[in-house]
């Protein structure tokens, strides 16, 4: 099984750099400026593509992810209108790996098997899901694997030796590590052991490791970039969404708040080279 | 007590944390070791006699346990059915169940080093047992809490304040304890090293809904034990109001492999099962999904978002509902039936008028099914409610619908 993800990170290690992976909410602030966002993002610098799925109660989230679910639920974003964003996307990109990004019960509820069919068919490459450690791995990782899907799991400070390998097995794709113990969009409490971790994960697998949670600036691109094989922006792209909005609606500066702050992030990862 | 037999409905759950399909540990991976430590501690501390002993010490000289069983005869007289008995988990110290469940997982805090607590609360009685045990042991606490719950159960806030509580007022949502759970997880995902997360009700990510229940199975120990001395028999049929679950399991477990009691469970019916998103009775109104680490009937539309359901009863406004529950339901061994906010108010009045005593409006709804039962059986048989817990806290509430205030 492959997928576009492994292409795109060796891309990425030929041009010298780490990948810039960019989450914004499938549907925020509403589908179609949702869709105009999406389709705007590889030529603004995203290598790769986290698509969040929206979801009523995101415990892992801040209040700047938070209040995009939010807006999109409210705008009538569902899962079948973020499976044809995928579709749509596709038929204009064929390269730029999508990775959904959420929690369990929204795709239960659509059916593991339908869900995996129709992401697979509309374009999808991989899994981010939220509440589904490896001891759930019978729920969906190992179904999403049999589809075709990387399923990538997330590394956090508390995933200590004794447990990596439990967490990477049935991973691929890339591993996500989670920069602190906290929610979105918070603040990293300690630079200096990001590095460390990364490279305590990578001595047990050959996989990319994307570091995420916290990210924020083109500076911190470069930072946390020069340690990982990528890094993970959300919580500032959302949040890009709401400085642009008037009266919680799109504005003709919506689109281009978000690629303004993805080329500035895409700087930061090419800065990031000299290492 | 009944032996544990093999095909036993008491032998839940399995190592995975299920009851059937129901429970689990859906959790992100920053909790997960954390859930693991609590298993492994809480393993130990189940075959520690001294733990136990703590526990039960506690219970007998902090709590009041027992807590008496009492014939309510007024109640039944005008019933004019079965004789109606009343479990008095209200007269517990801090006014209901809840404190069961505190007691032994602070003793278990304590054991695991950690030196925070965090819970969260809808009605207030969690959050009050909380800061109490809190006090107590001298930790400090944090209670998440919506922000419509703080404002309906105001004398709760302040009395946790008073025990040296931080309430925190959570906006998001319907401000109602789903989302103050939701906090509360934000929170602890936040702190790991140093918060121990106690959770209020039967539900939660494997080992919570396991270890609450054994917690609060005093309640239904306690009652057969208390019935048999009055009654030389078991009941016919006892019943419990279903918020997160943790009385009504704590009442039921003892019971599950008497096939000859009945038992019920009252869910939160709002203003009718029919009216859109105007309930919190999530066995009757929704379908199983998963939501704060376990799999479980879930409030929620077409596309898994979760409802935020209502109830009059803050105690009982939950869209979920702990996983042991779920698989009852499914296997029928437990009725479960809503009950209207009309239904728990006239309750609420009649036991205040005929008993002298007045009921949390979440006991206030097992209370109704008690109304609805006992008419329909004969004089020899028997009910006995579960009275989770003292109506103080909502007098304000009641008398604003009764409009006895302004
Ligand atoms: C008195 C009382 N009874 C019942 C409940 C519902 O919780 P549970 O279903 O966990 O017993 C509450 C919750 O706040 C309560 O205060």
């Amino acid at each position: 099984m492959t997928t576009r993800i492994p292409a795109r990170f060796a891309k990425c290690v030929a041009e010298g750099r780490p990948a810039l992976a960019t989450y914004t909410m499938a549907g925020d602030p509403d589908p179609a400026t949702g869709q105009a966002i999406l389709d705007a993002l590889p030529a603004a610098g995203a290598d790769i593509i986290e698509l969040g799925m929206p979801f009523s109660d995101p415990m892992a989230d801040g209040p700047g992810v938070q209040a995009a679910g939010q807006r999109a639920l409210a705008a009538g974003q569902n899962m079948k209108k973020t499976l044809a964003m995928v579709e749509a996307f596709r038929r204009k990109d064929d390269e730029t790996p999508i990775v959904l990004m959420g929690y369990y019960n929204p795709i239960y509820i659509f059916g593991v098997d339908a869900f995996l069919a129709a992401a697979k068919a509309a374009g999808v490459d991989g899994l981010i899901v939220v509440d589904l450690p490896p001891e759930e791995d019978e729920e969906l990782c190992i179904p999403a694997l049999k589809a075709g899907l990387n399923f990538i799991r997330l590394a956090t400070p508390t995933t200590d030796d004794a447990r990596l390998p439990a967490v990477l097995n049935n991973t691929s794709g890339f591993v996500y590590y989670v920069s602190m113990t906290g929610i979105t969009g918070a603040t990293i409490k300690a630079n200096a052991g990001v590095g460390a971790a990364v490279q305590r994960i990578k001595s047990h697998t050959d996989l990319p490791v994307v570091v995420g949670f916290g990210i924020k600036t083109a500076d911190d691109a470069a930072t946390f970039g020069r340690e990982s094989d990528g890094v993970a922006v959300g919580t500032a792209i959302c949040n890009a969404v709401l400085g642009s909005l008037d009266n919680g609606k799109a504005t003709a500066g919506t689109v281009a708040a978000v690629t303004t702050m993805v080329a500035g992030l895409a700087s930061g990862v090419k800065r990031a080279k000299a290492a | 007590m009944t032996a544990i037999r093999a095909n036993s409905l008491r032998n839940g759950p399995d190592e995975q944390g299920r009851f059937g399909i129901y429970g689990g540990r859906f959790v992100a991976e920053t909790l997960m070791p954390l859930i693991l430590d609590l298993e492994k501690a809480y393993r130990a501390a189940q075959v520690d006699p001294a733990f136990q002993a703590q526990v039960k010490d506690l219970g007998e000289h902090y709590t009041g346990r027992p807590s008496p069983l009492y014939f309510a005869e007024r109640l039944t007289a005008q019933l004019g059915g079965a004789r109606v008995y009343f479990k008095r988990e209200e007269l517990n110290h801090t006014g209901s169940h809840k404190l069961n469940n505190c007691i032994g997982q602070i003793l278990l805090a304590q054991r695991m080093g950690k030196t925070r607590i965090i819970a969260e609360t809808g009605a207030g009685q969690h959050g009050v047992a909380t800061a109490t045990v809190c006090a107590r042991f001298g930790l400090p606490c944090t209670i998440f809490m919506g922000a419509t719950d703080v404002k309906r159960q105001w004398p709760n806030v302040l009395r946790m304040k008073m025990l040296g509580a931080e309430v925190r007022p959570v906006t998001s949502g319907a401000g109602t304890l789903k989302d103050a759970m939701n906090e509360a997880l934000r929170d602890w995902v936040t702190n790991v090293e140093t918060t121990y997360y106690l959770i209020g009700t039967a539900a939660g990510p494997h080992p919570y809904p396991e270890m609450v229940r054994n917690f609060q199975s005093v309640i239904g120990e306690e009652i057969k034990a208390q019935f048999f001395e009055a009654e030389g028999k078991l009941p016919d049929a006892v019943v419990a109001c279903v918020g997160g679950g943790s009385n009504a399991i704590g009442t039921f477990h003892a019971f599950l492999d008497d096939p000859s009691v009945r038992l019920y469970g009252a869910e939160a019916g709002g203003h009718g099962i029919d009216v859109e998103n105007g309930h919190a009775a999530s066995m009757t109104g929704g379908r199983p999904g998963v939501l704060h680490g376990n799999r479980t009937y879930l409030l929620q539309d077409a596309d898994g978002q979760i409802l935020e359901g209502h109830s009059i009863s803050a105690g009982l406004d939950y869209p979920g509902v702990g996983p042991e529950h779920s698989y009852l339901h499914d296997t029928k061994r437990v009725t479960y039936v809503p009950i209207t906010d009309n239904e728990a108010l006239e309750a609420f009045q009649l036991c205040t008028k005929l008993e002298g005593i007045i009921p949390a409006l979440e006991s206030a709804h097992g209370l109704a099914e008690v109304i609805k039962l006992a008419p329909t059986m004969k004089k020899d048989e028997t009910i006995v409610l579960c009275l989770s817990g003292r109506g103080d806290k909502d007098v304000e509430s009641v008398g604003r619908y009764l409009g006895l205030i302004e």
